[in-house]
């Protein structure tokens, strides 16, 4: 009875502790739709959403709202299981990752040891989704949305697999909170600065942000693998979509900007908050993939695979080959 | 391709280029407007949502003379007329398919007294049809509504005439 009344206990504090995880990352969901439309807004001098609440910041909402009460029409011709099953896979792989995510030094839900092997399996399983949708719908623009989807996320995986790779030889540990103790000295993102620069392409190849939102170009292909999809299965594809591009951004600025170090160790700075110094390196990533969403035209597909494959594949095996000669030439191999 | 070009394309010189751009421009003026909250403006011959004026002393200025059924190009407009008791003719039914008339002006251009007119509001959106399908009273009480603003404008437009 004693065991029983532990682990009662157990999944009580563990249901408590994935809450408020859970319920912050989704309200901030919802408000990073609606910072990304506002750069995107004022970038081409509109206003963007402003009329729901202050500043429109329940636009999101609002939004919500609106796709509850919609219909959800499933096709006749698709695959029913299938098809109602994609939207709630994508979601539930996009939230599933952030479980490893480190907040603070012990600020994090489960301190695995493979925490980036974990992170960077969940992200690849997120192409099921899509894959699953655009076959399912029984249709030919999100069939031909999910074909491209595959190719892509897989080819970008490589680059961001061998990037990911770079990092570790530099920490010695697959680890998220030893990744980001490992850059108390300085941050990933000065001696690996090129790695970065792939990195940050790749993940808006990975998330099918634009320049490579290819799997949804709108002008040929309606909406991708979300043509035949409406009411809340929509909204719940595009919540995925949007917690898969925060969940790239704090990968990034785990592997790259500190996590959450400060920037500098001086008396205001060290007065905030660990989570906030994450949440802010978030936030700035996340403003630029917005302000790249308004500035760059699409990339053409033959192109986006040249990129992948010839260019960012090739380089960052390179830079692995670099950084590991030249921490072994000087001794400086991390050994644990 | 040139090296200069290949230096460009390795260090993104472009892509930086714009992204700067691209920051400044967040901190200029809007180039649209606040529209519920404020709206753009609107000349005196701007075709609106119609209505149906009077004279000061409370008369119907129309006289079911038909011109404006008459030429309407979409037949929008549907009239019926019968004396009244001081001998003058007047409308019995003056009917406006909001969904037909296509806002030409034509009806306005046609009446002798001014009695139709197209007004400034252009926010006269329903949730149903039934609502778009005008009739006498509602055209009517557009006129009451909207006199001051459709008397100035047709004074303003009157040397164009």
């Amino acid at each position: 009875m004693d065991n029983f009344f532990y682990y009662l206990n157990l999944i009580f504090v563990e249901t408590y502790k994935i809450l408020f995880l859970l319920i912050p990352l989704l309200i901030s969901v919802a408000m990073i739709v609606w910072l990304d439309r506002r750069v995107w807004a004022f970038v081409q001098k509109r206003r963007g959403p402003n009329v729901v609440g202050p500043f429109g910041l329940f636009q999101s909402l609002a939004d919500a709202l609106k796709y509850i009460f919609k219909e959800i029409i499933i096709p006749a011709s698709s695959n029913k299981i299938i098809f109602i099953l994609a939207p709630i896979v994508t979601m539930t792989l996009a939230l599933l990752a952030w479980a490893v995510i480190p907040f603070g030094e012990n600020f994090v839900l489960s301190n695995i040891n493979v925490g980036i092997l974990y992170l960077f399996a969940i992200s690849s399983l997120g192409v099921y989704g899509i894959i699953m949708g655009g076959w399912a719908s029984n249709s030919k623009y999100p069939f031909l949305g999910a074909i491209r989807s595959a190719a892509q996320m897989v080819s970008y995986e490589v680059s961001i697999g061998i990037i990911i790779i770079n990092v570790l030889v530099c920490v010695g540990s697959l680890n998220l909170s030893d990744i980001v103790l490992a850059q108390e000295r300085i941050w990933f993102v000065f001696p690996l600065f090129p790695m970065f620069v792939i990195f940050f392409i790749s993940a808006l190849a990975e998330t099918n942000r634009p320049p490579f939102d290819l799997p949804e170009a709108e002008a040929e292909l309606v909406a991708g693998y979300q043509t035949e999809y409406s009411g809340m299965m929509y909204a719940m594809f595009w919540l995925g979509e949007y917690a898969n591009i925060l969940l790239m951004c704090a990968m990034g600025s785990i592997l790259f900007l500190g996590g959450w170090l400060s920037p500098i160790e001086i008396y205001p700075f060290n007065l905030v908050p660990e989570p906030f110094w994450l949440i802010f390196k978030i936030l700035f990533l996340f403003i630029i993939f917005a302000l790249v969403k308004s500035i760059v035209p699409r990339y053409r597909y033959d192109q986006l695979m040249r990129l992948g494959w010839k260019i960012f594949l090739p380089f960052s095996l390179f830079w692995l080959v670099l950084t590991s000669s030249y921490l072994y030439y000087f001794n400086l191999l991390p050994n644990n | 391709m040139k090296f200069s070009r290949i230096l460009k394309t390795v260090f993104l010189f472009d892509f930086l280029t714009a992204l700067i751009i691209a920051v400044k421009e967040i901190f200029r003026s809007k180039k649209t407007i606040n529209y519920p909250f404020e709206k753009g403006k609107i000349s005196p011959r701007f075709r609106g949502e119609h209505a149906l004026r009077r004279y000061p002393n409370g008369e119907e200025r129309c006289i079911a003379c038909k011109l404006c059924e008459a030429i309407c190009p979409a037949q929008a407009i549907t009239i019926e007329s019968a004396e009244r008791k001081d001998g003058s003719r007047k409308t019995t039914r003056y009917d406006i398919d909001m969904l037909k008339c296509i806002y030409c002006g034509l009806c306005e251009e046609s009446c002798p007294v001014d009695a139709i007119v197209q007004g400034p509001n252009f926010e006269f959106a329903t949730e149903t049809r039934e609502e778009l399908y005008y009739n006498k009273k509602k055209l009517l009480d557009n006129g009451d509504r909207w006199e001051s603003i459709l008397a100035a404008n047709i004074k303003a437009d009157k040397p164009f005439r």
